[in-house]
């Protein structure tokens, strides 16, 4: 349907059923590169066995996920990741007392040696990639040695954000990014994702309010009882269209 | 509506001197929070130093042979604590290493005795101390089994495992003290070398090296994160079940170090040998800085905390109080400790939500 441009990620009618209950339906979309979609829907709409299927944490009942037109099967998110699917929680899984850069790193730690002949960990270049990674998402932190509890919600997330850019992520899924901070640093966010756009990588993007998804997506993908209830083009849509699909008028 | 516009910035300009307030009192709360066990230990060094002067007219801490018998006082507790900081790091705690380390001792004493006939002194000492060190081990792969695999809490697990390792001390040890003949392992244990106890210089070895493992490696900094976020490290990709594992058997090896060190310096094994030493080694580690909920703590300050407890030990001792003071000074300086910690925690706190 879009143009001819090979797609991020193609999702083909995708299925997840838990015993009898259809959590996903015949789920299909596609993901081009630089493009935000927005996914929403009610609670149990199965919007997160959807991200859950596509980062590897469910394995799919029926259905493919291709990755840059190559199917692709994650037995675990850490597979996923090594594709280049990132997802960003709402808690954020942040060790809150290390630095940033140890955070970025976390489970993957450069090591250097000391006298030729002690390995220890490169916290130079840790430094180094957490600067540079943030200074790529326009967030400028000066005390590169602090640990992340220092500092603010919306900061917090762009570290998030941060880790999953270093690690070359082509899509982001970004599950209520906004739910926890205040207005400002909601905004924060809102200019990470076009950040990150920019940047060519894919965004899928959760959230309940509608005016962050109206705010930064190109498209909308409205779920209901598992099964797509609707795909609009934000610029060709409304609040009252979009909330019509969610409860189902 | 008029009200509530004026309301709007005068709220906005109360905030930022607030914020502001609150920053400079918690990085003031925070240093001495990162620092109370230096501060302690040097409150107390002051305070028996004086005490000695005007009492006896001779000096506490310029004096070699204290310093000697407090470092040695400190050995053990060290040990223990050393490993106590790993777990309680991680947001666990180990309350079996009192008995591990005297199942050790009974190990060390039995198997140096077994081996000295065929092997000769010190390759007798040598093999039996692994030996000792290696059985410490099993009951810490059991805590590290019980703790990662069958998710039961590290306080009873290891609970548990103190009675267990009790047990199998004394039976080992046939309900009495187990004495070493060999004299090459008494010589480590009391000799010295330059006036500093071998013992001492091996504790110290082993410390060092703890410190570089909490500090510079995966295995360390891996052992913050999941103290502060288990289900961030787990989605980092670090496999918690192997790092739990091995941080129990890690603990279990420090107190089987404590052990033969006591056997060699006591030149008997003894079932008994860490009983009132586990609580010790949790206030080491609580006073140097550590936080039970896990996720704070260095091996600097708990070296901090044992010379705390070592020098009120030895101090009230040297300057002839009742022993029984020292549960009492050792119990007060735990509580501030936590109230120290609790204050800052409370402006770390009050800044996060802002």
């Amino acid at each position: 349907m879009n143009s001819g441009t090979q797609p991020l990620l193609e999702v083909n009618n995708l299925s997840k059923h838990f015993g009898a209950v259809r959590a996903l339906d015949d789920f299909s979309m596609v993901i081009q590169p630089g493009e935000v979609v927005a996914l929403a829907g009610d609670n149990g709409a199965g919007k997160t066995t959807l991200i859950k299927t596509i980062s590897g944490v469910f394995r799919p009942s029926s259905g493919e996920v291709k990755l840059k037109g190559e199917p692709v099967s994650f037995a675990t998110p850490q597979e996923a990741r090594d594709k280049g699917i990132e997802t960003i929680y709402q808690d954020l899984a942040l060790a809150d007392n290390l630095s940033i850069g140890a955070n970025i790193f976390l489970g993957r730690e450069p090591m250097t040696r000391k006298l030729g002949f002690i390995p220890v960990l490169d916290r130079k270049k840790m430094a180094d990639a957490a600067r540079d990674t943030m200074a790529l998402l326009d967030f400028h932190v000066s005390r590169m040695e602090a640990p992340v509890s220092n500092f603010s919600g919306g900061q917090r997330q762009a570290v998030a954000i941060g880790r999953a850019v270093y690690w070359n992520a082509q899509i982001l899924i970004m599950d209520e990014p906004t739910a926890a901070l205040g207005v400002p640093e909601q905004r924060k966010v809102i200019s990470l994702i076009h950040q990150l756009k920019k940047q060519g990588r894919g965004i899928i993007f959760i959230s309940h309010n509608l005016q962050d998804i109206f705010a930064v997506s190109d498209r909308i993908i409205v779920l209901r009882r598992g099964v797509m209830a609707g795909e609009r083009k934000i610029s060709e849509t409304t609040h009252d269209e979009v909330v019509k699909l969610m409860v189902g008028g | 509506m008029t009200s509530s516009q004026v309301n709007a910035p005068a709220e906005g300009e109360h905030v930022k001197p607030q914020a502001d307030h609150a920053d400079r009192a918690k990085t003031v709360v925070q240093r001495i929070a990162d620092l109370r066990a230096w501060l302690f230990l040097a409150v107390l060094i002051i305070g028996f130093e004086s005490w000695s002067r005007l009492s006896f007219g001779g000096t506490f801490i310029f004096n070699g042979f204290n310093l000697q018998s407090i470092a040695i006082f400190a050995v053990a507790p060290l040990l223990l604590a050393t490993g106590q900081t790993f777990v309680i790091i991680s947001g666990g705690i180990d309350l079996s290493m009192g008995f591990i380390m005297g199942l050790a001792a009974v190990v060390a004493a039995h198997a140096i005795n077994t081996f000295t006939p065929g092997l000769g002194l010190p390759l007798a000492v040598l093999l039996g101390a692994i030996v000792a060190v290696a059985v410490a081990c099993i009951p810490g792969v059991i805590n590290g089994l019980l703790v990662s695999r069958l998710k039961v809490p590290p306080f009873i697990g290891t609970l548990g495992m103190f009675g267990v390792a009790r047990g199998v001390a004394f039976l080992l040890a046939g309900g009495t003290t187990v004495p070493v003949s060999n004299s090459f392992f008494a010589t480590i244990g009391n000799g010295r070398i330059f006036n500093v106890p071998y013992i001492v210089i091996i504790t110290a070895i082993f410390v060092l090296g703890m410190h570089y493992l909490l500090g510079q490696t995966r295995f360390g900094q891996h052992n913050y994160a999941i103290g502060a976020n288990v289900k961030a490290a787990s989605r980092c990709g670090i496999n918690i079940k192997s790092h739990l594992l091995r941080l129990y058997i890690l603990s279990a090896a420090c107190a089987g170090l404590a052990g033969v060190l006591y056997a060699a310096r006591f030149n008997a094994g003894a079932a008994q040998a860490g009983e009132p030493l586990l609580l010790d080694s949790v206030a080491a580690v609580v006073i140097g800085g550590a936080s039970l909920f896990g996720g704070s703590g260095t091996i600097i300050g708990t070296v901090a905390g044992a010379f705390v407890i070592a020098v009120i030990q030895y101090g009230l001792v040297f300057v002839n109080v009742e022993p029984f003071w020292q549960f009492i000074s050792v119990g007060v300086v735990i509580i501030i400790s936590v109230l120290i910690d609790q204050a800052q925690r409370r402006f770390s706190g009050g800044r996060q939500d802002e």
